[in-house]
C-alpha cells in the first residue's frame, strides 16, 4: 500500500448519510475480498464440529429421494420414470434457494459481533449466506452429475445453456428476498420462524415432487407466478430431458413438463429476473432504513 | 484541502425501551403504545479532524465518546448532522473489533483485513509484521476464544496500525494490556504520527492527551464542551469532573444507571485503621464495592495504581491474579490484597475498572476515588522503598 494513498486519497464520503442503492452495490463489489473471506468462515464454522459434515450435507438430498421415492412412486404409484433424476434436478436448485433463504434471514442477527464492532457493507452478510449456500448447491451437483454419468443419462445440451441463467436468477430473487428478510429479522426476530413454514408451503407450491403438469393442468399458466416454478422447471428440462412419459397401466402419455422451446423456458426467466432486480432495489432501500439502528438494536 | 473528518452538528438518539418488542406479534401488541425514552448520547457536536494530526477525546463515561467514534467509523448513523471523512479507515473500536471466538488468529487477521478492504494479497505481505508485533507467534493459529484479553487486544492492535490506514480511531485500547505492550502502542502512534497519519483517539489517561494528542476535544453528557490546545482541554475535563461529582448525589447517579456494573464505593485499608497512612513495606487493602442490578456473566475487576505524573505503577486484574468472579449479581465486593507495599513519600492514586473479559465494555470506572498516603521512614529517599543494607568492609 503506497504511502501517497494516505492524504486526501480517495472520495470524501458522508458516512452519515444513507447510501443508494447503487453505491450500495459498489461497496459490496468492493468488500468481495471480504465476502469470500465471510463465506469460507460460514462453511468453516458450519462444519467445525463435525468431520462427517460435508457428507452429510450430501446425504441430505439423498434421504430425500428416498423418503419421496418410497411415498411417490411406490405408495402413491406415480409411476413417473427416473424419478430420483426428476426429483433431484428440482431438489437441489430448491435446496440452494431455502437454504439460502434461511441463513441469509439470520445472518445480521448471527453476525452481531460483527455489525457491533466494525464497519462494512451491510448487505455482504446475507450475500455471504447465500455464497455458502451456493458451495453446497455445486457439491450436491457433482453429485448428481455423477448419478447422470452413472446411469448413462443424457440432459439436453440445448436447454443445458440455461442453467447458468437459471441458476443467475435464482441467486438474484434470493438475494433480494434473503437482504429484505436479513434487515427485518433484527427488528421481528419471528421473521426466521415464520420463513421456515412458509418455505414448507412454497415447498410444495413448487413442482420438485410431482411434476408440472399436475397444477398446470388445473390451473393454466397460472401456475408460473410461483417463480421458483420458472426457475425450477428450467433445471428439470435440462437435466432431466422429457416432457412427456408413456403410462403403462393406463395406456395414455402423460405429460410432465411444458412441452415448449427453450425460447418460453428463457422468457420466463427473463420475467422473474427482471422483477427480482426491481425487488433487490426495494430490498436495498428496505435494508439502507432499517440498516440505521443495527448496531443498537443488536 | 478538506479536513480528513468533518463532523457537523452531529446528533444521536438512543431509544431506550421498557420493555423492547421483538417479535411480530408483540409489536402488534403493543402497537402504538410502547414505552420508552429518548436518549441523546450526542448533541450537536461539530469538529474538525486535519490530515496528520491526532485529536484526544475525553469524558466521563457515558459522555458520548464511543458513540461519536462509532458514528464515524459509520457503525452508528447519527440522527441528524453530517460526517464526511475520506481514505482507509481502521477503527479500534472496541476490543478484538470483530473477531470471531471460533476463529484462529489467523484467519481472523484475514477476515479483519478485509473488512477494512485489504485484499488477500496486501494481507499476506503485512502478516508476519501483525503476528509479531502482536508477539503471538505461537499461538496464531489456536481459535481466539483461547486467547487471554491481553492476546486478544494485542492482535487487534496489531491488525488496525499494520494496515497503514489513513485515518486511524483508537477507543480507549491502550487501557489494556500489560505495560509494555502499552509502550509499543504508544511508539507505534508516534510513529504514526510522523508518517502524517490522522488520528482520533479517546482515552481515559489525561497524560496520554498531553503527551501525544496536537488537540483535545472534552465530551460532557454528548455535547462539546472544549476543543483546544490539550493542556487547556484537561482542564476543562477536570473541572466538569468535579462539577460532575457534586451532582451526581443529587441526581442520584442517574447517568450512570444503565451500567450492569457499578462501582459503588473503593476504600484503601491501612495496617492500622486509625492511622490513614502506610509505612514501606507494610502491607495494604483496598476494597472495593459492587453493584450489580442484574446477573452479569462477563466480568472482570481491574485496579491500577499511578503516582501523581499519572506513571502506572500497578496494574492488575481479577484475570490476570487468577481470581475470575465468574458471574455477578446483586451488591458485592472485591478485595485486593497486598502483602506489602514499598512505596513511599507519596500520594499514589487508586483507580478502579469493571470490564468484560475482552475489555470490549467497560461497565465503570472510577479515578481517585482513594489514594493511598505512604510516608518515608526517612531513611532513603525516592518512591520506592527496596529492602537495602549498607554493608561496610573497611578494608586495610
Ligand atoms: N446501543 C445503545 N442503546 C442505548 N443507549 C446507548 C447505546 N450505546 C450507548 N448508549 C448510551 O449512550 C451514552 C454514551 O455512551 P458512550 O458513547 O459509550 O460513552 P463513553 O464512551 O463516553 O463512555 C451512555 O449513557 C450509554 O448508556
Ligand atoms: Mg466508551
Amino acid at each position: 500500500m503506497a504511502i501517497e494513498a494516505r492524504t486526501g486519497s480517495g472520495p470524501v464520503t458522508d458516512v452519515a448519510a444513507r447510501p443508494n442503492p447503487w453505491r450500495r452495490l459498489v461497496d459490496v463489489w468492493r468488500h468481495r475480498e471480504l465476502l469470500l473471506n465471510l463465506v469460507r468462515k460460514e462453511l468453516k464454522l458450519k462444519y467445525k464440529n463435525s468431520t462427517l459434515g460435508f457428507l452429510w450435507s450430501l446425504l441430505n438430498p439423498a434421504l430425500y429421494l428416498v423418503v419421496f421415492y418410497f411415498v411417490f412412486q411406490i405408495v402413491l404409484g406415480a409411476g413417473l420414470p427416473y424419478f430420483a433424476i426428476f426429483f433431484l434436478a428440482g431438489l437441489l436448485p430448491w435446496n440452494l434457494f431455502s437454504t439460502s433463504l434461511g441463513s441469509s434471514t439470520t445472518s445480521v442477527v448471527g453476525n452481531a459481533g460483527l455489525v457491533k464492532k466494525v464497519w462494512f457493507p451491510r448487505e455482504i452478510l446475507p450475500l455471504a449466506a447465500i455464497g455458502a449456500a451456493l458451495v453446497h448447491f455445486f457439491l450436491q451437483l457433482i453429485v448428481l452429475a455423477l448419478a447422470l454419468v452413472i446411469f448413462r443419462y443424457p440432459p439436453s445440451a440445448e436447454f443445458c445453456l440455461l442453467l447458468p441463467i437459471a441458476l443467475l436468477t435464482l441467486l438474484l430473487f434470493a438475494a433480494a428476498l434473503g437482504i429484505g428478510f436479513a434487515a427485518l429479522n433484527v427488528y421481528l426476530r419471528d421473521t426466521q420462524h415464520l420463513l421456515e413454514l412458509v418455505l414448507l408451503a412454497w415447498f410444495w407450491a413448487t413442482p420438485i415432487v410431482y411434476q408440472y403438469t399436475k397444477i398446470s393442468d388445473r390451473i393454466g399458466n397460472w401456475v408460473l407466478l410461483n417463480p421458483m416454478t420458472s426457475i425450477v422447471i428450467t433445471f428439470q428440462r435440462a437435466i432431466y430431458n422429457r416432457t412427456t412419459y408413456y403410462d403403462t397401466t393406463t395406456k395414455t402419455t402423460v405429460g410432465i413438463l411444458p412441452d415448449e422451446s427453450i425460447w418460453w423456458y428463457l422468457r420466463n426467466l427473463g420475467i422473474v429476473g427482471g422483477c427480482s432486480l426491481l425487488l433487490l432495489v426495494g430490498a436495498l432501500l428496505l435494508f439502507g432504513r432499517l440498516e440505521d439502528n443495527f448496531a443498537e438494536e443488536l | 484541502m478538506d479536513p480528513a473528518i468533518t463532523v457537523d452538528h452531529v446528533s444521536k438518539r438512543f431509544r431506550l425501551y421498557k420493555e423492547k418488542p421483538e417479535s411480530l406479534k408483540e409489536r402488534i401488541i403493543r402497537l402504538g403504545r410502547n414505552p420508552y425514552e429518548e436518549f441523546w448520547a450526542l448533541r450537536d457536536v461539530s469538529l474538525e479532524v486535519a490530515h496528520g494530526e491526532t485529536l484526544g477525546l475525553i469524558g466521563q463515561n457515558g459522555s458520548g465518546k464511543s458513540t461519536l467514534l462509532k458514528c464515524i467509523s459509520g457503525i452508528l448513523r447519527p440522527t441528524s448532522g453530517s460526517i464526511r471523512k475520506s481514505g482507509r479507515t481502521a477503527a479500534l473500536l472496541e476490543l478484538g473489533s470483530g473477531f470471531h471466538p471460533d476463529l484462529t488468529g489467523r484467519e481472523n487477521v484475514f477476515l479483519n483485513a478485509s473488512i477494512i478492504g485489504l485484499t488477500k494479497r496486501d494481507t499476506a505481505r503485512i502478516f508476519d509484521d501483525v503476528v509479531a508485533f502482536a508477539e503471538l507467534e505461537e499461538f496464531i493459529d489456536l481459535p481466539v476464544k483461547h486467547y487471554s484479553s491481553g492476546m486478544y487486544s494485542r492482535l487487534a492492535f496489531a491488525v488496525a496500525v499494520n494496515v497503514e490506514p489513513e485515518l486511524l480511531l483508537i477507543d480507549e485500547v491502550l487501557a489494556v494490556g500489560d505495560e509494555a505492550f502499552q509502550r509499543k502502542c504508544v511508539q507505534r502512534i508516534r510513529q504514526f504520527q510522523s508518517e502524517g497519519r490522522t488520528i482520533l483517539l479517546v482515552t481515559h489517561g489525561v497524560e496520554t492527551v498531553r503527551q501525544i494528542c496536537d488537540r483535545a476535544a472534552v465530551l460532557d453528557h454528548g455535547s462539546l464542551i472544549a476543543l483546544g490546545e490539550p493542556g487547556e482541554a484537561v482542564l476543562v475535563f477536570r473541572d466538569a469532573l468535579l462539577q460532575r461529582e457534586h451532582t451526581d448525589e443529587a441526581a442520584g447517579a442517574d447517568w450512570r444507571s444503565h451500567q450492569q456494573v457499578r462501582i459503588t464505593g473503593a476504600e484503601v485499608e491501612y495496617l492500622h485503621p486509625d492511622r490513614r497512612h502506610l509505612l514501606p513495606g507494610e502491607p495494604l487493602r483496598i476494597r472495593m464495592t459492587y453493584d450489580a442490578p442484574a446477573r452479569v456473566d462477563d466480568v472482570v475487576f481491574a485496579i491500577n495504581i499511578h503516582d501523581q505524573q499519572g506513571n502506572l505503577l500497578l496494574g492488575a486484574n481479577t484475570d490476570s491474579l487468577g481470581a475470575d468472579p465468574g458471574s455477578v449479581e446483586g451488591p458485592g465486593e472485591v478485595v485486593f490484597e497486598f502483602e506489602q507495599v514499598p512505596l513511599m513519600g507519596g500520594i499514589y492514586e487508586v483507580s478502579l475498572g469493571v470490564h468484560t473479559h475482552d475489555g470490549g465494555v467497560e461497565y465503570d470506572h472510577r479515578a481517585g476515588e482513594d489514594v493511598i498516603e505512604a510516608l518515608s521512614t526517612g531513611k532513603v529517599a525516592g518512591m520506592v522503598s527496596f529492602p537495602i543494607r549498607a554493608k561496610v568492609d573497611p578494608g586495610s
